[in-house]
């Protein structure tokens, strides 16, 4: 299968990968580059765990062909602690035990920055409407509701 | 709530950050579909689209040509498995049919059941040689309803099954019922004669599934000495290592198996699918091999839970529960082993009950074998009778909490296999939920209702083994084969540092594989923090010992005087004299080397678990659909070791019973097609179908444990289903007793529409 | 999955030539259906058309004639972002808010889920009450056509090949007119509608009688559905409770919708009522807000 080349700007790094055009974005993630924070729990849209952002959005990356993102910038979980300092959304979500299993919380983490980016002081039902499109099944996500408003209220105290 | 005097704990009761929480929250831990060694092939499995048919023959001449293909695999590279049973934690599974599901014989019984596999150079090219092989099928007529199943024209899955009875007897003829069991005492039609209401009821739920996000992969590869790796995930490895070693026939030493991070599983990764495949196309390759399912292979072919139906009497005498006469039948799918006893054994355990008669069937249907699931057969148990109780306590005016109170389980009660309680929280948690906040705020508005129920789950003890070195900085490593499902590495080593009495941050817990630790039965069964949790106290308490004898040798005094308190140790004789656990740790190598505590146990006193749930919801009367209000889980808990995980267990248990009791259910077609096998079709709940998840943590210790450690993991997915049909009955005035009450169930009732 | 090609061609131009070349072309605008069906073999194609670089599919904007253009490839989010067509057409950002969640509205398209051409579709009965037209492009040029007429049947729309979508044409929202789109799920997010319904109403200068009206449901029939006794039902009456509840009735006899996993004929029927009276609620209120 002949392969394309493609450039991005991968957390930050710009990167170079050769892909079949079939390959999503999720799988050349995880197989290509070995960056597997990015999970699979449905490969069709529909439980977020692959989320990315995209150029500023954030996506599922099993929707994503990897050819698509020719010159695009991309943000995965692994992109999104400051060097060795965790996020504070990674550091809330340990506090807050926010986490069962650990499947769906990369997909979570990048979906909620992705929202505080945008909108840095959600209300709780602004967080549960934008968190809807990832799924979990450990927490009830009452801890993880907590932990994005405790994180939008400790990175707005920083400011 | 704390009932008794709590002993001044340090470390247990707080909720520190998890050892392995950095990992997760950055996306470096490892999960099963995220191990790739070098030469990796990848598999993929070809399955049935019929429910039901013979196979003639499976032509794979055209798939092993395709590009890329590097071998291909039928039934007839398993060897002959045994007809015997295993037991695997919570439930049990015959060899012979474990090998029949793994990989199809003669016939096909459920659509998704796997025929044949192929290991590819992509997993493109493996599927698109999976499509290729060709299978010629005799289709048969599925049997989809266990009711249906049970009748005598149904058509057999099996025509050599025969229905097992009490007293090792079976049935003349074949059938589906592959066993009937019967709990009974006192004199049930009396007792129901006598009784002032009787509440006259059948209930339905449907198979659901357990709906981790994570999907089954594993990784073989088969040396050239003939050892096996397996790199998998699983709530048991050595339950991966014991099954695969039987259905390969090959020696159980030969294999190891590494459990990586698990994404989630709550009973449903128990047992194997993928794993035998692997290492059977490793060997053809020679390299090793990945199976990953998607999501469809995992609704269609891993183990959901039972679709049952529950018939019951239930008298009232008194204001007390006089009889229940119960029958009830679950679906096995595929092959035996539903939870209907484990249905049955919980079903009345809340409750003290004089007369009672409960038959249950286990039976087969066209579907995929059940795996366990969160307290397996308690909720469909607890769907019935705790409707049941609600509808007799309405008729009566009683109110249905205090009725619960009064009619209450307590220690020397016996359950309905003989066996009396222990000191349990069953009681206490129905009193707490009379002192709630929830409790005594009103409900109020047009289509609102509230509804309350209760629930047990056993909870086991089984097998664990633990290791802990200390290391000379005064760390502790804690070696653990029980698999971390969501937070038992911290358990373990907060019960660990409060045994040693030093930091929690010094305990460093691993996870490891099956020839690194002892045997260690699954992680199931809400046992790991229990049980496991014993063993760590034992090795804790070993530790502390050799410590005392190696003070006593520096001390010139007898081990007796040695005291150890707040992890120093004392000399009860010269109070000039101590060491503190990191001093006495930097020791190690000139008083007789390493130190290392180890345990390895049957946990026996496995305190049961009671849980009262309180749930509003409203009704939207012209669509059907329901809104979860307000919810809060009452429970017992022993004692919470770490409490934002306790809390965390019963939030995610209660949101699994509202999906389970509101949308969830395998929708088969009238020809056994599962036509929802997607997250988009199997509706579990989002963010935004539920509100905070109150809980109100009632902690009764187990006398069982050193720390009065309960399983807390299973019984918060008990009460819900029966709650919020509670709640919905007091919203609307109709019963719904089949499950899911769906927009749809619930818009064609009210409004009359079918 | 088959392999194919990769094309992103930049202009309209260089679409139609790499679509007449005689592959079987699959066009990917989000890419939120059309990778999903590549991927389970549900569909094939030998080249795959990324249409988001074509400048006339990625434009938005509000006319001078104050009618809406929407280029067949924009995200449902750019459109739901924008403030002044929040304003102007809020039908329209009741769709594009609902097809799917957060990551699929980042990607997916309107003209994407038109040409996906599900009879659930959530943007479709909207932007029929709307009178939306579409933009037909070819090697031979443009055509125009309305959109109800645009669907074939479950999946399938009338482009021919060689032709793609460009653009949505919604005209300007005429005075004392108002529209609104809701559906039916079992969850409240990341569910396929059981039944969904767009209605637009006119007022006329009394500002209590209906002067204008249409309304659409969805997934209650092969294709997406006008329903012109519901109209009838409307014009030219008061616009009240008891209007509305003829006007549901009227898409309750239009349904003919199938039973599945999604749910039931009788369900499906009594929901295209209660959608119906529903939408025309909110339709009425935003008439008379454009008062």
């Amino acid at each position: 299968m002949r392969r394309t080349h493609v450039s991005t700007r991968l957390n930050g790094d710009n990167v170079d990968f050769l892909c079949e055009p079939r390959q999503s974005l999720l799988e050349v993630l995880r197989d290509n580059l070995g960056l597997t924070g990015s999970k699979e729990g449905c490969n069709n849209g529909n439980c977020g765990a692959c989320s990315v952002i995209l150029n500023g959005r954030v996506v599922n990356s099993c929707c994503v062909l990897a050819v698509e993102t020719e010159g695009a910038e991309v943000t995965t979980i692994e992109g999104i602690a400051e060097g060795d300092r965790l996020h504070p959304l990674q550091q809330v979500f340990l506090e807050e035990a926010a986490l069962q299993c650990g499947i769906c919380t990369p997909g979570f983490i990048v979906a909620s920055k992705a929202l505080l980016d945008k909108e840095p002081h959600p209300d709780e039902a602004r967080v549960r409407h934008w968190l809807a499109n990832n799924l979990c099944r450990c927490t009830g996500y009452d801890k993880i509701v907590r932990a994005v408003l405790k994180a939008s209220d400790q990175m707005e105290a920083k400011v | 709530m704390t009932t008794v005097e709590r002993p001044d704990y340090k470390i247990i009761g707080t909720s520190p950050i998890r050892p392995d929480g950095a990992e997760k929250v950055t996306g470096a831990a490892r999960y099963a579909a995220d191990f790739k060694p070098a030469g990796l092939l990848y598999g993929a499995i070809l399955r049935s689209p019929h429910a039901h048919a013979r196979v003639i023959k499976i032509d794979t001449s055209e798939a092993a040509k395709m590009p890329g293909v590097m071998a291909v695999a039928t039934h007839t590279d398993l060897p002959a498995a045994a007809d015997k049973v295993e037991a695997i934690g919570e439930s049990a599974v015959n060899l012979k049919e474990l090998s029949s599901n793994i990989l199809a014989h003669d016939k096909v019984l459920y659509h998704g059941h796997a025929v044949a596999a192929v290991a590819a150079r992509s997993h493109f090219e493996a599927e698109a040689a999976a499509r290729a092989i060709k299978v010629e099928y005799e289709l048969l007529p599925p049997v989809l309803d266990v009711r249906d199943a049970m009748r005598e024209d149904a058509p057999l899955l099996d025509e050599n099954r025969h229905t097992k009875v009490m007293g090792g007897q079976t049935s003349d003829k074949p059938s589906n019922i592959a066993s009937h069991n019967r709990f009974e005492d006192g004199d049930v039609e009396k007792a129901l004669a006598e009784s002032d209401h009787v509440v006259d009821r059948e209930y339905r739920t449907r198979m659901v599934h357990q709906g981790y996000i994570e999907p089954h992969s594993s990784t073989a590869m088969w040396n050239s000495d003939d050892t096996i790796q397996i790199y998998t995930s699983t709530q048991g490895a050595f339950g991966v290592r014991s099954l695969t070693s039987q259905v390969l026939a090959v020696p159980l030493s030969s294999i190891r198996v590494t459990p990586l991070e698990i994404g989630g599983g709550f009973g449903g990764k128990t047992v194997i699918y993928l794993d035998p495949v692997a290492a059977v196309l490793s060997r053809k390759t020679g390299k090793p091999v990945k199976i990953s399912m998607n999501r469809t292979d995992v609704f269609e072919a891993t183990g959901p839970t039972s679709g049952s139906y529950i018939h019951i009497k239930l008298g009232i005498k008194d204001g007390k529960i006089h009889a229940v006469d119960a029958t009830m039948a679950y679906e096995a799918g595929a092959f035996p082993g539903s939870p209907v006893g484990a249905g049955a054994m919980t079903m009345l355990s809340p409750y003290d009950v004089p007369n009672f008669r409960l038959n249950a069937y286990d039976v087969v249907v066209n579907k995929p074998k059940v795996a366990a699931y969160r307290a397996p057969g308690a909720p469909a148990a607890a769907f019935a009778i705790e409707q049941a109780i609600d509808e007799a306590c309405k008729a009566l005016k009683l109110d249905v909490l205090n009725f619960r109170d009064s009619n209450s389980s307590r220690e020397g009660v016996k359950m309905v296999n003989g066996v009396a309680h222990p000191r349990i929280g069953a009681e206490e948690t129905v009193q707490a939920a009379l002192a709630s906040d929830h409790w005594k705020s009103p409900i109020e508005g047009p289509n609102r209702g509230r509804g309350v129920a209760s629930g047990f789950w056993f909870n086991a003890g089984m097998q664990s083994s633990v290791i802990a070195g200390v290391n000379p900085d005064g760390t502790v490593n804690l070696i653990e084969g029980s698999t971390d499902i969501g937070g038992t590495r911290a358990s373990l080593a907060m019960q660990l540092a409060e045994t040693l009495q030093i930091p929690f941050e010094d305990v460093r817990p691993v996870v490891a594989d099956t020839d690194s630790i002892p045997h260690n039965d699954v992680t199931g069964g809400s046992r790991v923090t229990f049980a496991t949790g014993l063993a760590t106290y034992e090795a804790g308490m070993n530790i502390r010992k050799q410590m005392a004898e190696r003070a006593a040798k520096l001390w010139n005094c007898s081990e007796d005087d040695v005291d150890y308190i707040d992890g120093e140790l004392h000399c009860k004789k010269d109070s000039t004299k101590t060491l503190t656990f990191k001093e006495m740790a930097a020791q190690q190598a000139r008083t007789g080397g390493p130190i290392t505590g180890s345990a390895s146990l049957v946990a026996r006193g496995a305190g049961g678990a009671f849980a009262t749930h309180i749930v509003d919801v409203e009704v939207d009367p012209e669509t059907g659909k329901v809104e979860i209000l307000r919810y809060t889980a009452v429970q017992d808990v022993g004692t919470a070791i770490h409490r934002a995980y306790v809390e965390g267990q019963i939030q995610g248990g209660v949101v699994q019973g509202i999906g389970w009791a509101l949308n969830e259910e395998y929708f088969y077609d009238e020809e056994g097609h599962l036509r929802n096998s997607s997250f988009l079709d199997y509706r579990m709940p989002t963010t935004l179908d539920v509100p905070y998840i109150e809980t109100i943590v009632v902690e009764v210790p187990n006398p069982g444990h050193p720390y009065g450690v309960r399983g807390v993991g299973e019984v918060p997915i008990v009460p819900p289903l029966a709650a919020i049909a509670n709640a919905i009955e007091d919203a609307t005035g109709h019963r719904f007793t089949e499950l899911p009450i769906s927009p749809r169930r619930v818009v064609e009732e009210l409004n009359q529409l079918s | 999955m088959d392999a194919f090609e990769y094309v992103a061609p930049r202009t309209l131009d260089e679409a139609y030539a790499a679509m007449s070349n005689g592959k079987t072309t699959a066009l990917l605008a989000g890419g939120t259906d059309v990778i999903v069906q590549l991927r389970e073999n549900r569909r094939h194609a030998d080249q795959v058309l990324d249409v988001k670089h074509i400048p006339e599919l990625m434009a938005l904007k509000i006319t001078a004639d104050g009618g809406l253009s929407i280029g067949a490839a924009v995200p449902c989010a750019v459109i739901y972002e924008n403030a002044e067509i929040a304003a102007k057409f809020p039908a329209v950002i009741d769709s594009a808010s609902l097809i799917g969640g957060i990551q699929i509205q980042g990607r997916a398209s309107l003209g994407g889920n038109v040409c996906n051409a599900s009879p659930a579709a959530d943007s479709i009965p909207s932007l029929i009450a709307q009178d939306t037209r579409l933009v037909i492009g070819s090697k031979s040029g443009t055509r125009e056509l309305p959109i109800e007429e645009f669907f074939a049947g479950p999946g399938k729309n009338n482009l021919q090949p060689g032709e793609l979508l460009i653009q949505l044409k919604i005209p300007a929202p005429k005075p004392r007119s108002g529209a609104f789109f809701n559906r039916f799920i079992p969850r409240n997010e990341m569910d396929i509608a059981v039944v969904n319904a767009g209605a637009r109403i006119q007022l006329a200068d009394d500002g209590e009688t209906i002067a204008d009206a249409k309304v659409a449901i969805g997934a209650v029939a092969p294709t997406p559905l006008v329903v012109p006794a519901a109209a009838q039902a409307l014009i030219g009456k008061p616009a009240n409770e008891e209007t509305f509840a003829a006007a549901g009735e009227a898409s309750a006899a239009a349904a003919t919708p199938i039973a599945d996993m999604r749910g039931s004929v009788a369900q499906r029927k009594h929901l295209a009522k209660v959608l119906t009276v529903r939408a025309l609620r909110g339709a009425l209120e935003r008439a008379k807000e454009n008062s």
